[in-house]
């Protein structure tokens, strides 16, 4: 049996929905193994989902699916055979780690499959070789262009050498050579190995005709399978691209005003944009390197080039978005800064991201941009109806932007740039991510604009298929301009067939003369004789290092994040440590003496001697010590009667007056258990008693402020903030990374390698253990050294507590990250999660002794309740191991039950 | 005249966007109604359910008297305990308040020899070591009076009186406190982020370019922000105040509502426009987050809102004089609790104008840098 006809793949009616939108309908297909298969058809219509269901990164939702003779939902069988498929999300290098080189990169995915060190450096040279990316070995995955990303992500897809290989459009957005190289990789790699099945799912049907075999979908639908051959002659059709549109059913087209005028524009009269010498460094990367080009009235000018390649940066400068590092930049005629204001009134733009306000309707975006350019009222109206009618939204226009599909967003964006009748149109790869039929649909508007109208567009794409029907093309390449001219001048001056030939045969020669990448060389066979037989499918410390390895790397490399978690806990205790106080100490004080007597002085100096009060102005009436309550200028005051002393003289009874500031209740009652201090004190002050009646009998209560003789609150907030800090940010931290990875996409990795969930978490969760005892280490110094509070009791309690401590609350973060969906989510959900039950259940305000009901419930939940004992007890108690034992026991408990927590909350595979 | 109308438009553009943003839109509700309510009922600042135990070496009628007179909600029961645990008792924090009633101490009060009794007090626990500690030295001094003038030891009554009164919160209910200083928090905290994700989420979307290649200067942009960002606030407050604080909380306000709002208006220039700062500073949603904490935490916690000025070192204290936080929160305890009028708060208000005005005009300059530099 020829392994060509086992087939790789089998799915039986597989459905799949997000939300109310279908993705997969009903989908029943057998994919042939051995063979270089196509997933064709245009955007949205379920080639992405079906891919990642292969892989085992998302969920079946409804029907059958075998991979590599086994079925994907079984979790067993999903471990096994996944050291056997390699899988490349879509969006370039999406599981790549931005900040990590290429060769960590390619390191991280083999650390992943359980290889020893030679074996990675082996294979990395081998892959780096094959692909060309050597001499860019150490830069950031980040910072290259997009072919070498693809090539990147192939290389971390090849480093195990799977038997499947799953790539979701591999090439789009990426320039014609990169292209034409990567699929020649791709063929040298199927040559060394026959048995590999490779699926690759592409959005340009020019790439079809290479497959062995296809896979056309549409809306969910898999319309015909079949080799290239078999389905143009199905639909005699002359190309692929023909018998996949003759399968479509056809569209309603409600708009159409035919084809517009093809004649060429009209040359002469001044030129619109000039660019001379156009340079725009970023640091030390050159985005534009010396451009220089012309676009007349009226003409459709193209710029073509992969992503990257400093079409965006040169838009940019001509929109006065950037300053050009060095060379002249003309709009109308003018230099573009100095153009200001008027030269923005002649200008549409519209951006790759569309730019529309999501949460406004197609009327009011409309409307918004004719306002800010000023249209009279009369006018915006006209021009907004107009704007409706020629570009088809009627249907739409009381619909939110963000509900629209993206093919009618387009045309909104479009709809919003002209909407004040620009002259100069600038658009940025307008057509992104947009069906072909969408597309053709636009580029008649823009011809319409061009040729009815009069406008000059400037227009940027990767599509080949789209620059031919500019009137003029300026190939770019590494911010370099290669070559300018009509699209037949292009192709004729270099003798080639196609646009597209045209343009590799300039970018081999930009090559050729030494910037370009790197000749491909074919490689010979990586070492493959022990693959797989080590690897424990459950649990690996090699791959949990790997994760260690890899966030560390992230983390140093990411300054913002970094100095947050190295510093954010320091600072935020000094804050709190200052901020947070009860102590109450120099009140201000006034007194209105009626009396004026040496009895009422005597009364008063009891006050004035206190270190608690500090007196201010005397008081001239009751009006004034009104005022100056309500003014905050005094805490409290003393009226004292008049006949004060002549009454006491006689022994008659007297009453002082005192008032206290009640806009902060804690303090007000303090300041009047201080007032009735002085008062006792004045009471039983001997010297009063020589004039009095002996003393009737009362008791002595004596005040032993246990731990903390002078009741000074640093000694029990700085012990208390340790711990809040070391819940607050060591939460987040770990809470971000995880959910980082969610939102970034490189979670896929944990899906679709043999990366188990506990080896994920707790990887991750090392480095930010080690970065909490780092912060412990200053926080214990600021204790020391600015707060003064020195540690009375047993240091090693202390730091093993709050070793055990940092590791539940990562843990703490870890259970967070599981339900939040966005890093923001995460941040503020970790950030009230840790400050409610702190400050509130855990016994830092009101003392755990005096919680009831649920705030007690919600404490002993909380692992802050059993360190702050641990941190108050060894700081301010002076206690030892032995008194905190039952603390620590309690505190790593909180451990297994939290991971565990978290890794039954993970999903294995996305939903 | 033009710059008024984009402005304008911009601004209502801005409200549009925070309408329809549920989160935010949810947070801000969140924070002038649900948190105000649990912050007026928490029970942070003081004393309620006091843990404490009782050693009662007396036995007598006086001590018994003495046991009992510890009452709901500011103590629980007293746990009678033998005096050996003391010490360990407290250091578990079992307990926050130990008081020890000596052997004989009834007999000795009444035969006018020295009677004296110990408190022992976890002072861990701040805000109820404090608070707690004087009144328990009220509740005894009660008990010890009130049983002896009934065992006829006939004491001359005090011959002079203070009659301590709590201006403006008579009963010093802390919920009047926290529910207003709540509000300030959440002006502050609220006006940050939502200066803040408006400029992120805008140049997250790309249309922040697009803004800027139109005939609107940044001028216009971070104003529109600025005025459609505080409106927002400012509304949500004079709700809140009036719904929240003073209908449901049943918080007596006595001073002018309008004059508060005035100033929290003058505030919001300088609250909004560090969060348009940290906009232009930071790349991300998540980056924004972090760099909030780091800027509204320091501005909330040292405003006097929680601990007043004078609780603070020195140096301190007159460093934050140059914090608009400050001065707000000082105008705000001064008109709401205090009744105080336009003269005596017009001066900081004036500061609050003018510290807000700085920053907005920083604000401003940065913005435009960071936006041209994009």
């Amino acid at each position: 049996m020829e392994p060509q006809d086992l087939a790789v793949a089998r799915v039986e009616r597989l459905s799949h929905r997000y939300g109310r939108t279908v993705a997969l309908g009903d989908v029943t297909l057998a994919i042939p193994g051995g063979r270089l298969v196509g997933l064709i058809g245009p955007d949205g219509v379920g080639k992405s989902t079906l891919l990642a269901i292969l892989a085992g990164a998302r969920r079946v939702q409804a029907g059958r699916v075998r991979v590599l003779d086994g079925d994907i939902t079984d979790a067993r069988h999903r471990a096994a055979v996944c050291p056997q498929i390699a899988y490349m999300p879509q969006g370039l290098g999406r599981n790549l780690y931005s900040s990590l080189s290429v060769r960590e990169n390619i390191d991280v995915f083999g650390r992943l499959f359980g290889q020893e060190r030679p074996e990675r450096d082996a294979r990395i040279a081998e892959l780096l070789a094959g692909t060309g990316l050597a001499p860019f070995a150490d830069r950031p995955a980040g910072k290259l262009s997009g072919g070498m990303r693809q090539k990147l992500g192939l290389c971390c897809s090849l480093i195990h050498d799977p038997d499947l290989l799953i790539l979701d459009e591999p090439t789009t957005g990426v320039d014609p050579l990169s292209r034409r190289q990567f699929w020649e990789l791709i063929g040298r790699i199927r040559d060394r190995r026959r048995a590999m099945s490779v699926l690759v799912a592409t959005a340009y049907m020019q790439e079809a005709e290479r497959f062995d075999w296809l896979v056309a979908m549409n809306d969910g639908r898999v319309v015909a399978t079949g080799s290239p051959d078999s389905l143009r002659r199905r639909n005699r059709a002359a190309s692929v691209e023909a018998a996949f549109a003759a399968m479509l059913p056809p569209v309603a087209r409600p708009f159409s005003q035919g084809p517009a005028d093809p004649a060429p524009a009209p040359a002469g009269g001044r030129p619109i944009i000039t660019a001379r010498g156009l340079t725009r460094r970023f640091g030390d990367f050159t985005a534009v390197d010396r451009v220089s080009f012309e676009i007349m009235p009226g003409e459709i000018f193209g710029f073509v080039g992969s992503n990257g390649c400093g079409k965006t940066t040169t838009m940019k400068v001509l929109t006065g978005l950037l300053p050009p590092s060095e060379g002249e930049a003309l709009l109308f005629g003018k230099p573009v800064a100095a153009g200001g204001i008027e030269a923005r009134r002649r200008v549409g733009y519209m951006s790759q991201s569309f730019s529309l306000y999501g949460e406004l309707t197609v009327r009011q975006n409309l409307a918004l941009h004719a306002r800010l350019f000023h249209l009279p009222a009369d006018v915006r109206r006209a021009r907004v109806a107009e704007c409706i009618a020629q570009f088809d939204l009627a249907r739409h226009v009381d619909q939110r932007a963000e509900d629209l599909p993206l093919g009618i967003r387009q045309r909104l964006a479009l709809a919003v740039a002209v909407v004040h009748a620009p002259e100069l149109l600038i658009l940025d790869e307008p057509t992104s991510g947009v069906d072909p039929r969408a597309r053709d649909r636009f580029w008649e508007l823009l011809l319409d604009l061009a040729r009815r109208q009069g406008v000059t567009i400037f227009v940027s794409t990767h599509f080949m298929g789209e620059a031919e029907r500019c009137d003029r093309l300026a190939l770019m390449d590494s911010g370099r301009v290669l070559a300018i001219d009509t699209p037949d001048g292009l192709v004729r001056s270099c003798g080639a067939a196609t646009l597209e030939d045209a343009f590799v045969t300039h970018l081999e020669k930009a090559a050729a003369s030494g910037a370009g990448p790197a000749p491909v060389e074919a490689a010979g066979d990586p070492p493959r004789e022990t693959r797989q037989a080590r690897i424990s499918a459950w649990f690996s410390l090699r791959r949990l290092l790997a994760c260690t390895v890899r966030e560390a790397l992230e983390l140093a490399r990411d300054r913002i994040r970094l100095a947050f978690a190295v510093l954010g806990s320091t600072f935020l205790m000094l804050v709190f440590g200052f901020g947070i106080s009860t102590d109450v100490n120099s009140v201000a004080f006034a007194a209105l003496d009626h009396d004026r007597s040496h009895e009422s002085r005597a009364y008063l100096e009891g006050l004035r001697g206190s270190r608690y009060f500090v007196e201010k102005a005397p008081l001239s009436s009751f009006g004034d010590l009104e005022r100056r309550l309500a003014r905050g200028d005094i805490a409290a005051a003393i009226e004292i009667p008049p006949g004060f002393g002549r009454d006491l003289a006689r022994g008659r009874p007297t009453a002082v007056a005192g008032w206290v500031d009640g806009a902060r209740p804690f303090f007000a009652q303090t300041i009047r258990g201080y007032l009735s201090g002085v008062h006792r004190l004045y009471l039983s002050d001997p010297r009063r008693h020589s004039t009095q009646a002996a003393p009737y009998p009362q008791a002595q209560l004596d005040i032993r402020f246990k731990y903390n003789q002078d009741f000074d609150s640093i000694f029990a907030m700085v012990p208390a903030q340790i711990a809040l800090q070391l819940a607050l940010i060591p939460a987040i931290m770990m809470a971000l990374a995880v959910v980082r990875e969610k939102e970034l996409g490189s979670i896929t990795n944990l899906y679709v390698t043999p990366l188990t969930r506990l080896e994920f978490l707790l990887g991750k969760q090392l480095p930010y253990i080690a970065l909490a005892m780092v912060n412990f280490a200053f926080m214990f110094l600021l204790a020391q050294v600015v707060f003064r509070v020195p540690l009375k009791g047993s240091a090693a309690a202390l730091i093993l507590g709050t070793l055990i401590y940092v590791t539940a609350t990562t843990a703490y973060g870890m259970l967070i990250s599981t339900f939040a969906r966005t890093q923001i989510a995460a941040l503020f959900g970790t950030a009230i999660l840790t400050v409610l039950p702190a400050t509130m259940f855990a016994g830092m305000l009101v003392p755990v002794s005096a919680l009831t009901g649920m705030g007690r419930v919600l404490g002993r939940l909380f692992p802050m309740s059993y360190y702050l004992p641990v941190s108050l007890g060894t700081f301010t108690k002076g206690l030892g191991l032995a008194d905190l034992a039952g603390s620590l026991a309690i505190l790593a408990a909180f451990i297994p039950i939290l991971t565990g927590a978290a890794l039954l909350m993970m999903p294995r595979q996305e939903s | 005249m033009t710059a008024l109308a984009n402005i304008f438009w911009l601004g209502t553009k801005e409200l549009r966007s925070f309408l329809r943003d549920y989160v935010l839109l949810g947070l801000v509700v969140y924070s002038f109604s649900l948190a105000i309510i649990a912050q007026a009922q928490s029970s942070s600042q003081e004393l309620r359910n006091a843990a404490i135990a009782i050693v009662d070496e007396d036995g007598s009628t006086l001590s018994r008297r003495i046991t009992q007179a510890f009452l709901p909600p500011y103590f629980k029961a007293p746990v009678p305990i033998a005096e050996r645990d003391i010490v360990p008792a407290l250091n578990a924090g079992r307990y926050t308040f130990v008081l020890d009633i000596p052997p004989r101490f009834e007999s000795d009060l009444l035969g006018r020899r020295p009677a004296r009794l110990q408190l022992d007090v976890d002072a861990t626990a701040m805000v109820q070591a404090g608070l707690g500690a004087s009144y328990v030295q009220q509740i005894v001094a009660d008990e010890v009076a009130g049983f002896v003038s009934r065992a006829g030891a006939a004491p001359t009554p005090t011959p002079v009186e203070l009659i301590a009164r709590i201006a403006f919160n008579p009963n010093a209910e802390t919920g009047w406190f926290t529910s207003v200083m709540g509000i300030l928090n959440s002006v502050t905290m609220l006006a940050i982020i939502l200066a803040g994700a408006a400029v992120v989420r805008e140049r997250e979307r790309g249309t922040l370019e697009h803004l800027l290649v139109m005939p609107v200067t940044p001028f216009e942009i971070a104003m529109a922000k600025v005025w459609a960002n505080g409106l927002v606030i400012l509304v949500a407050v004079g709700l809140s105040l009036t719904l929240v604080v003073r209908g449901l909380l049943h918080v007596p306000i006595s001073g002018s509502i309008p004059l508060f709002l005035a100033g929290t208006a003058a505030y919001l220039f300088f609250a909004t426009s560090i969060g348009l700062f940290l906009g232009t500073v930071a790349r991300s949603m998540p980056q924004l987050g972090l760099l909030y904490l780091l800027i509204y935490l320091p501005l909330a916690m040292l405003s006097g809102s929680n601990t007043p000025l004078e609780s603070m070192p020195p140096w301190l204290a007159t460093l934050l004089q140059a914090s608009p936080t400050v001065h707000f929160v000082a105008f705000a305890q001064a008109i709401l609790y205090r009744g105080a009028g336009f003269e005596a708060v017009w001066t900081r208000i004036v500061v609050v104008s003018g510290i807000g005005a700085l920053f907005v005009a920083a604000a401003i300059l940065r913005f435009r840098k960071a936006t041209a530099l994009s």
